[in-house]
């Protein structure tokens, strides 16, 4: 066939791009294709496309939406844990001349897929998911503002996870690290298609975040119980309110320094370049004023999780809730101000230095005073510990160790030794692991009966508690050690023996790792399992003190048949303690929005976008950037986006949930 | 003292934890809030090209400096397309609120050309830079002074799109509820971006001209 042809027609694709000469990524392959046909037929054979498609890929219910982001994060987990136990494996066998079992092509994508995933399509995911369930549900409301936008959020989210995915079979990843720093990422050094997978499985993930940040902020300003003042909103809310000004106030900073990267790459500008007047530190820059606030972004939630863990663990109201509302605002200002402390050695100067070493210090003030205030809650409190409550003593103890090296590292001329080495390594995972991912965790079994009627199994999620904290400390302790020692990260192979015990001690602490989430898993399975052993039928299993509890476990369509009234901080607490009565009569038809594929398609064409955009199709490009705009306007051609659920409907609900209280009474 | 109060006073009567009578919530209640945030977030867009325009604007690399590119009468006409622009929107604000479905639809056809014109003269002075030589790859200056100024275009560009979409919707629906909030959200994007061009304007070209 004549070479210009094929090449328009499939730009720079080829079947070279199929990594057939690498045995790990053929075999991973085979076991992803395997597991994907699987899961296909069982589907297929259950005839479960249509349900699929009807209740959850179209919804636009918030809590399916948040189930759905929670399904996305933990797949991804595994995927990003993968790559972090093959970095730990080679890095504890490279020494003595070996080289490993990893080639420093495939090496290196792995180390940027793994910080990629983990942050984007991981805690992102997993974090959105939890906002998404919990706090309409805590504010009292039938659904977020926006709850179309919401579907497409999601869609967004899994078409950028997509994209990333697919780099692992056609073409390749990013080679440069999770941020990509010019001139590195430029198209001199990195002409293949790794960068620009990166550019845009995040361009595309990025708008569905930028969305689903104004319409939960519009939710917690606008959709509030009558009632509900903002000094009286739940903690979680609070803090859900502050992560999503800061995804607004940060994710398009992200998107503009993106663009201009894409920019340098597609058609030959100048930004991040070494020569006509580009300057790659700008780069630097700009992704850090994203950057900095990504990670309150994703640890500002998890503190209002073991907010309402603590509270509720311990039967007592939260200790400082007004301080603990104005730390959270405070740490959500702060959080701009310190985005330069992450490259002190660009050598901006003594005087600028230290001020972002200062800023950087002070943000420990408002945090130190939030753990205070949940000792205090813990302080003579009757404490039960279950599973949520013990994932926040652990992230106590191991959060404050990651915040003081965190303190240490502010120091400008402590950071010039301990930049980029693995001393920085260990503090990040410090805080992502022990603060974001254990709150995660804490908020998941917290939450769980909530959303599926039934808790998750004590003994496995023991287990797994168990293998997750020590495997913490095995794998992450003799990183500070070895960065000390001056040991930087990235590294493939290794020069001096000495070093090999560390890596060796750390490798086994992700194996440790691996078991934990093998026994969650097997929890998830396990509790499936015993659903009927495990059920909860009162809605309100750990006797909590917020509103997501005074409705049904798992809540009707309509989440609360009648908009709840509050008059205290722990409004569900309140209603308990004097007496509430659920209305049993009275009900009326209740107003939803409908379901609708548009997200769905919309993300599934921005998706085809991107693809065309990195492998050069510029046809299909442009042809799904026409069906995008397309679709987007004749979807403002319907009017009519909702309907009633009629109130015989509502009663039915009711009385079924009126009889189960009942039944569960009398046992 | 106060917490005991409280209690007192509920306990004297009965305390009421339901909304007894719902009503629905009005459609698009908060979309202007929304519409507001999201231009926030467009705005921050701006404010990273500005940012990156006033730190890489000056490097020229020994190619063409804004003095020798700029012509300001022509700058000078292709703001007052945008801003008369803006003003022509406002009129037909205001015959919405007057419900002349009419005059109103009049108003945004004209703000449409004039939306047009600011286009064309812009992409005019962009075909005459790059005639020059004066490419986006040229320098850093170039690369961010095109970006910065094409950004806007390009907002402006989806906005003609929006507004001939609104202007069939409202053709076809007349000025329901619903269409006059989107035409409200166009109008806010519109000013938006009537500002940011003053911006644009002042910082780009006139202080170019200074330099």
């Amino acid at each position: 066939m004549n070479p210009d042809l094929v090449k328009m027609i499939f730009g720079r694709l080829n079947l070279e791009a199929l990594p057939l000469h690498e045995p790990i990524l053929v075999g991973t392959f085979a076991v992803v294709a395997t597991g994907g046909l699987a899961l296909f037929a069982i589907v297929t054979y259950f005839r479960l496309w249509s349900y699929l498609w009807r209740e959850w890929f179209t919804t636009v219910d918030h809590k399916r939406i948040g189930i759905m982001y929670m399904i996305l994060g933990i797949v991804m987990l595994l995927r990003g844990f993968a790559d972090a136990l093959m970095m730990r494996l080679q890095q504890a066998i490279a020494f003595n001349g070996s080289d490993g079992y990893l080639p420093a092509h495939h090496y290196d994508q792995i180390f940027t897929a793994h910080g990629v995933i983990m942050i984007f399509f991981v805690a992102m995911p997993l974090v959105t998911g939890l906002m998404n369930y919990v706090v309409p549900l805590q504010i009292g409301a039938r659904d977020v503002s926006f709850p179309f936008l919401n579907n497409f959020s999601f869609w967004m989210t899994v078409g950028g996870a997509v994209l990333v995915m697919m780099s692992l079979f056609v073409g390749e990843f990013a080679r440069t690290g999770w941020l990509a720093y010019p001139p590195l990422s430029n198209i001199g050094y990195s002409p293949d298609v790794g960068v620009d997978y990166y550019i845009w499985g995040l361009q595309v993930a990025g708008v569905g975040t930028t969305l689903s940040g104004i319409n939960l902020i519009c939710t917690i300003v606008k959709l509030r119980a009558p009632g509900m003042t903002m000094m009286k909103m739940p903690v979680f809310t609070w803090t859900s309110l502050c992560t999503n000004v800061l995804i607004v106030a940060s994710f398009p900073v992200l998107t503009a320094v993106l663009a201009l990267l894409s920019l340098d790459r597609y058609v030959g500008t100048n930004f991040f370049t070494n020569d006509f007047g580009g300057n790659p530190m700008m780069y630097v820059n700009l992704i850090w004023i994203w950057g900095h606030p990504e990670v309150y972004i994703l640890v500002l939630p998890a503190f209002g999780i073991f907010s309402e863990v603590t509270a509720t663990f311990s039967g007592k109201r939260l200790f400082g809730y007004t301080s603990m509302v104005y730390a959270t605002v405070v740490i959500t200002i702060l959080s701009y101000l310190v985005w330069l402390h992450h490259f002190f050695t660009m050598g901006s100067g003594a005087s600028v230095n230290s001020f972002f070493g200062i800023t950087t210090m002070i943000i420990s003030i408002p945090t130190g005073a939030k753990m205070f205030n949940w000792l205090f809650t813990m302080y003579r409190g009757r404490i039960r510990f279950e599973l949520p409550m013990m994932w926040t003593v652990a992230f106590m103890l191991t959060f404050v160790i990651g915040g003081m090296t965190g303190v240490l590292l502010a120091v400008p001329p402590a950071d010039f030794v301990l930049h980029n080495s693995l001393f920085l390594i260990a503090h990040f995972h410090n805080v992502i692991i022990g603060g974001v991912l254990f709150g995660l965790f804490a908020g998941i079994n917290y939450w769980f009966p909530k959303a599926f009627g039934f808790r998750l199994d004590p003994f496995w999620g023991k287990l797994s508690f168990w293998f997750w904290v020590s495997g913490f400390y095995f794998a992450f302790m003799p990183l500070y050690v070895l960065g000390l020692m001056g040991v930087t990260r990235r590294l493939r192979v290794f020069d001096d023996p000495s070093l090999q015990i560390w890596f060796v001690i750390a490798a086994f602490g992700a194996f440790l790792i691996l078991l934990g989430i093998g026994a969650m898993l097997v929890q998830f399975a396990v509790s499936i399992l015993r659903r009927e052993q495990l059920k909860d039928t009162t809605g309100d299993p750990w006797n909590a003190r917020t509103l997501e509890w005074a409705t049904s476990s798992p809540p009707p369509d309509y989440n609360f048949a009648f908009t709840p009234v509050v008059y205290d901080n722990d409004a569900w607490w309140d209603m308990k303690r004097r007496g509430y009565r659920r209305p049993l009569t009275g009900f009326k038809p209740i107003h939803m929005p409908s379901n609708t594929g548009t997200g769905i398609i919309l993300a599934g064409l921005a998706t085809a976008m991107g693809f065309g955009l990195i492998w050069y199709i510029w046809w299909l490009a442009a042809v799904s950037f026409v069906a995008l705009l397309a679709v987007a306007i004749g979807h403002t051609f319907n009017y009519h986006r909702d309907f009633h659920i009629p109130a015989d409907e509502v009663v039915r609900t009711e009385d079924a949930r009126t009889r189960v209280l009942a039944a569960g009474a009398q046992t | 003292m106060s917490v005991a109060t409280t209690q007192i006073s509920i306990q004297g009567s009965e305390p009421v934890f339901h909304v007894i009578d719902e009503h629905d919530h009005p459609e698009g209640a908060s979309t202007m809030l929304g519409f507001w945030i999201y231009l926030m977030s467009d705005c921050l867009i701006f404010a990273m090209l500005f940012a990156t325009y006033g730190v890489l604007g000056g490097n020229y690399a020994a190619g063409p400096a804004p003095k020798d590119l700029f012509d300001l009468k022509l700058v000078a006409l292709n703001t007052t397309m945008l801003l008369l622009s803006s003003i022509t929107y406002g009129f037909a604000m205001l015959t919405m609120e007057k419900s002349k479905i009419g005059q109103t639809q009049l108003w945004l056809a004209i703000t449409g050309l004039f939306g047009l014109a600011f286009l064309g003269i812009e992409l005019t002075e962009f075909a005459h830079m790059i005639h020059e030589g004066a490419t986006p790859q040229r320098s850093a200056f170039l690369s961010s002074f095109f970006t910065l100024v094409g950004t806007h275009g390009l907002h402006v560009t989806f906005g003609l799109v929006w507004l001939v979409t609104l202007m069939v919707q409202t053709a076809r629906f007349g000025l329901t509820t619903a269409n006059r909030r989107r035409l409200m959200c166009l109008s806010m994007f519109w000013h938006f971006l009537d500002v940011v061009w003053i911006g644009v304007f002042t910082f780009v070209y006139l202080l170019g001209m200074l330099r």
